[in-house]
């Protein structure tokens, strides 16, 4: 193949394009089918709230015809998907908000918290696969090697308690609830790190397992480079494309975790906005949480898919030769 | 120091809260502050007007004021926006006189002209005006012959429409509100006459509510004049319970306006003031649904009535909680306690359901014709209390099983129809609740043909006399009892706990906050 092309050729890009609208279309049907299988009606739900309404039936079947949930349900999807090939995403139940605007504002707050939270996950992660890969002493490694299978194993809401026990309401150095300021910040995006994490110091912990044992690393240590520059050097960086894999995963876990770690510690955002939804069984919201989630994770997949061409032409031919 | 369990009854507990002031006075209150409420859930609409969940009822008190106000202590109205009123002498016609000085904060009057478009405007919002739509059924005419008075008339007599105008689902907002959709009036463009007006609305977020400065028309039970003290009010949503108590007890809010029976301990400990309500309406009770088959029979009901060991029920709920003791709670207006009709009487039970051709059977279970005596309950709520229920009906035979599921299985269970039982309570300051609900040509909760009880659920909501009109609500409460209509079973109360700097706040009738008198210490 030509060297010089190092751009991954068009149908490449076309095909990964159309798997990705493939995802899409069959997260909102999934969404759909199941938001449909669930017996329940979000009209009542929105009429009864807490206590029981004294509505009659009259009344609550024209609210119902307002949002088409009078309509057989192929109709209902038929509207429902027309609007989303559209980018209407129809208005909530519950608040009457257009969904696009809901999630507008919830994105931020989650972007902001998720950014941080990968940062913090980044550099634990590194770190703690990296102090795992030097560690001379047996019963040390093995300590740092066990920590990230402890870590995917805590459950997030059971941190971020823990972590606002301990230094918001006993000491009280950081807000234990709100948007407002990078202090409010702290505890979320350190309970949102730890899975993340422990999942990064998983993988990257075995393929600098792998990496050492190649004998490309036998030959530069025979060589009498040291054992951190040769880890830092040239094992590091053959051992971190697999870590690209992880993108999609980590993003999914972040957005995942989001859900937990917003409603423990008050935060707005998108986790906040799926959860209320769920609950209430608001439609048109969840549908759009769940087509916001599958667009993120497509459009990572996406990037790595395109990225990977370009740090390792091996891949590209191989699919070309195949 | 290990933790005793100890049990304070809520008159202690007040005398508690008291005991931390300068004997003989109260502090003068000092102006300024915001307060901080943790709320647990998003109050989604703020509209008091439509539909909405407590929280949402609890911002609406702050920023609309009512025609009338109702004292919490004998639920007597006293003026507020209304200086006076009276009732013509068929019960079918209300006239207000309004006070001359209040107006809305977008500086619009007040006036004849804008009650008449609230009135309409609930009545035009239909379904999500669920509450306030309900209160004016059968409304037949708004007049206004001149700016300062309102003639409201009715096609049947409707008494239960005074009380109505104390509450925040008919509390008004200037016609600029009325004119806006009913999503934006959700999200907080609410312009009204209260002491406070929205400043902002994050969903799942906070609502903060600022002081308007120029009010001066709080009802006639209000404490002072003037502005309110708290220069605002932030409602945080706080979802979790641990860390709605635990921002209380290190100071990062003031009040919590929902305090779960395992945190009461340990804000009591931490000597934090308790309030407790308990909310006026309709107790947490079983309402049969009669279409059903096993369920049509009365001996059947009356049994349940029987089972039920009231007095045993109180080792489970909150101290703050008592059984119930009528259909209506005790803090309702013209209550009547009934508890010698709701006695735990097994032997009673047992024979009602011999009587019934219900026949001991295998595992201590009733049979009658290879039929188990099985009744089905889903319900949503937390209330481990009904699990006690369940061994007390197992005792005389009748196997109940709970399915505790999600509000929106059980509301879809409710609406087809196909359900044994229904499980709520209903908070509502007036006894109408009881034509609203169980009347066969209102709700018709039991799903029943007409019968006797609806003339006295009917002339209960029509008399004017209170004394009369007692007696006719406790006639009508016994007849439910005894025909089986309801199995009540505990009282719902309103539990919250502030930090010790805060001081004037008050339940007002319907168990709602009411912050206008409220003030922060330093």
């Amino acid at each position: 193949m030509p060297r010089q092309t190092r751009l991954p050729p068009p149908g490449y890009v076309a095909r990964r394009l159309g798997q990705s609208a493939l995802v899409l279309w069959a997260a909102f049907t999934l969404a759909f089918a199941i938001l449909y299988i669930l017996p329940s009606d979000p009209v009542s739900i929105m009429l009864n709230q807490a206590e029981q309404s004294l509505a009659d039936a009259a009344q609550v079947a024209a609210l119902r015809a307002e949002y088409n949930l009078d309509q057989p349900l192929v109709v209902q999807y038929g509207i429902a998907l027309w609007r989303a090939l559209h980018l209407d995403l129809g208005r909530s139940i519950q608040t009457g908000q257009p969904v696009a605007a809901l999630l507008a504002q919830a994105i931020p707050a989650t972007a902001t918290l998720a950014a941080a939270a990968l940062a913090l996950a980044l550099v634990g992660g590194i770190g703690l696969a990296l102090a795992g890969s030097l560690a001379q002493a047996g019963w040390l490694r093995a300590a740092l090697l066990a920590a990230p299978a402890l870590g995917v194993s805590l459950p997030t809401f059971w941190i971020g308690l823990l972590l606002l026990q301990a230094l918001s309401f006993h000491f009280f150095l950081f807000p234990a609830m709100g948007n407002e300021g990078w202090q409010s910040l702290v505890l979320p995006a350190l309970t949102l790190a730890v899975p993340t994490s422990a999942a990064i110091a998983q993988v990257l912990g075995r393929s600098l397992a792998a990496a050492w044992g190649q004998p490309f690393a036998e030959a530069i240590r025979a060589k009498g480079v040291s054992r951190p520059r040769l880890l830092l050097t040239h094992v590091l960086p053959n051992a971190a494309v697999p870590l690209l894999t992880m993108a999609g995963i980590i993003t999914g876990n972040l957005l995942a975790g989001s859900v937990v770690t917003e409603t423990v510690f008050s935060r707005e955002g998108v986790g906040r906005l799926a959860q209320g939804a769920v609950a209430v069984k608001d439609i048109p919201v969840v549908q759009g949480v769940v087509l916001l989630a599958a667009a993120s994770f497509v459009l990572v997949n996406l990037l790595v898919d395109l990225l990977y061409p370009l740090l390792d032409p091996r891949i590209l031919q191989q699919r070309q030769a195949g | 120091m290990p933790l005793r369990p100890f049990r304070l009854a809520p008159a202690a507990l007040a005398v508690l809260a008291l005991a931390t002031l300068p004997a003989g006075a109260q502090p003068a209150p000092q102006p300024g502050g915001v307060l901080r409420i943790a709320i647990d859930t998003d109050p989604q609409c703020l509209d008091p007007q439509q539909a909405g969940n407590n929280n949402s009822l609890n911002v609406g008190r702050q920023i609309t004021d009512s025609l009338t106000d109702q004292r919490p202590d004998t639920g007597a109205l006293v003026p507020w926006l209304a200086a006076s009123w009276s009732v013509s002498a068929d019960n079918l016609e209300f006239t207000f006189q309004l006070r001359d000085d209040a107006s809305f904060s977008d500086g619009t009057p007040v006036d004849a002209a804008a009650v008449k478009a609230n009135l309409e405007g609930i009545v035009k919002l239909g379904a999500r005006a669920s509450l306030g739509a309900g209160y004016l059924a059968g409304l037949r005419e708004v007049r206004i012959p001149d700016s300062r008075t309102v003639t409201v008339a009715f096609a049947a007599p409707n008494i239960q429409f005074l009380q109505a105008t104390s509450t925040m689902s008919l509390g008004l907002l200037a016609p600029a509100t009325l004119a806006r959709s009913a999503e934006e009036r959700c999200q907080g463009q609410l312009v009204g006459s209260g002491p406070f007006t929205v400043a902002r609305f994050v969903h799942n977020q906070q609502v903060r509510l600022n002081r308007r400065d120029d009010y001066a028309w709080p009802s006639a039970l209000a404490r002072h004049q003037g502005r309110a003290h708290l220069e605002g009010i932030e409602y945080r949503v706080i979802p979790e319970s641990g860390v709605r108590t635990g921002s209380l007890v290190s100071r990062q809010i003031d009040v919590n306006a929902s305090v779960p029976p395992q945190d009461e301990r340990l804000l009591l400990a931490q000597q934090l003031p308790v309030l407790a309500r308990a909310n006026p309406g309709l107790v947490y009770s079983f309402f049969p649904n009669e279409a059903d088959p096993l369920l049509r029979d009365p001996l059947l009901r009356q049994a349940i009535v029987k089972a039920v060991n009231r007095a045993e029920l109180q080792s489970i709920i909150s101290r703050f909680q008592a059984p119930a003791s009528a259909v209506l709670a005790k803090t309702t207006p013209l209550y009547s306690d009934l508890s010698a009709l709701l006695a735990h009487d097994p032997d009673g039970s047992r024979q009602l359901l011999e009587e019934a051709g219900w026949r001991p059977g295998q595992g201590g279970i009733r049979e009658r014709d290879g039929q188990r005596l099985v009744i089905r309950l889903s319900y949503w709520q937390s209330t481990p209390f009904l699990e006690l229920v369940q061994q007390q009906l197992r005792a005389v035979g009748i196997d109940l099983q709970l399915n505790r599921t999600t509000i929106s299985q059980v509301t879809a269970l409710r609406d087809s129809g196909s359900y044994q039982l229904q499980f709520f309570n209903l908070t509502r300051a007036d006894p109408d609740i009881l034509r609203a609900v169980f009347g066969s040509s209102g709700r018709n909760v039991n799903n029943r043909a007409a019968a006797p009880v609806d003339a006295l659920l009917q002339a209960s909501s029509a008399e004017l006399d209170p004394t009369r009109r007692r007696d006719l609500v406790a006639q009508a409460e016994r007849a439910l009892i005894e025909a089986g209509h309801v199995i009540p079973l505990v009282e719902l109360s309103t539990v919250i706990a502030t930090g010790k700097n805060v001081h004037g706040l008050d339940y007002e009738a319907s168990s709602r906050l009411q912050l206008y008198d409220t003030w922060l210490g330093r």
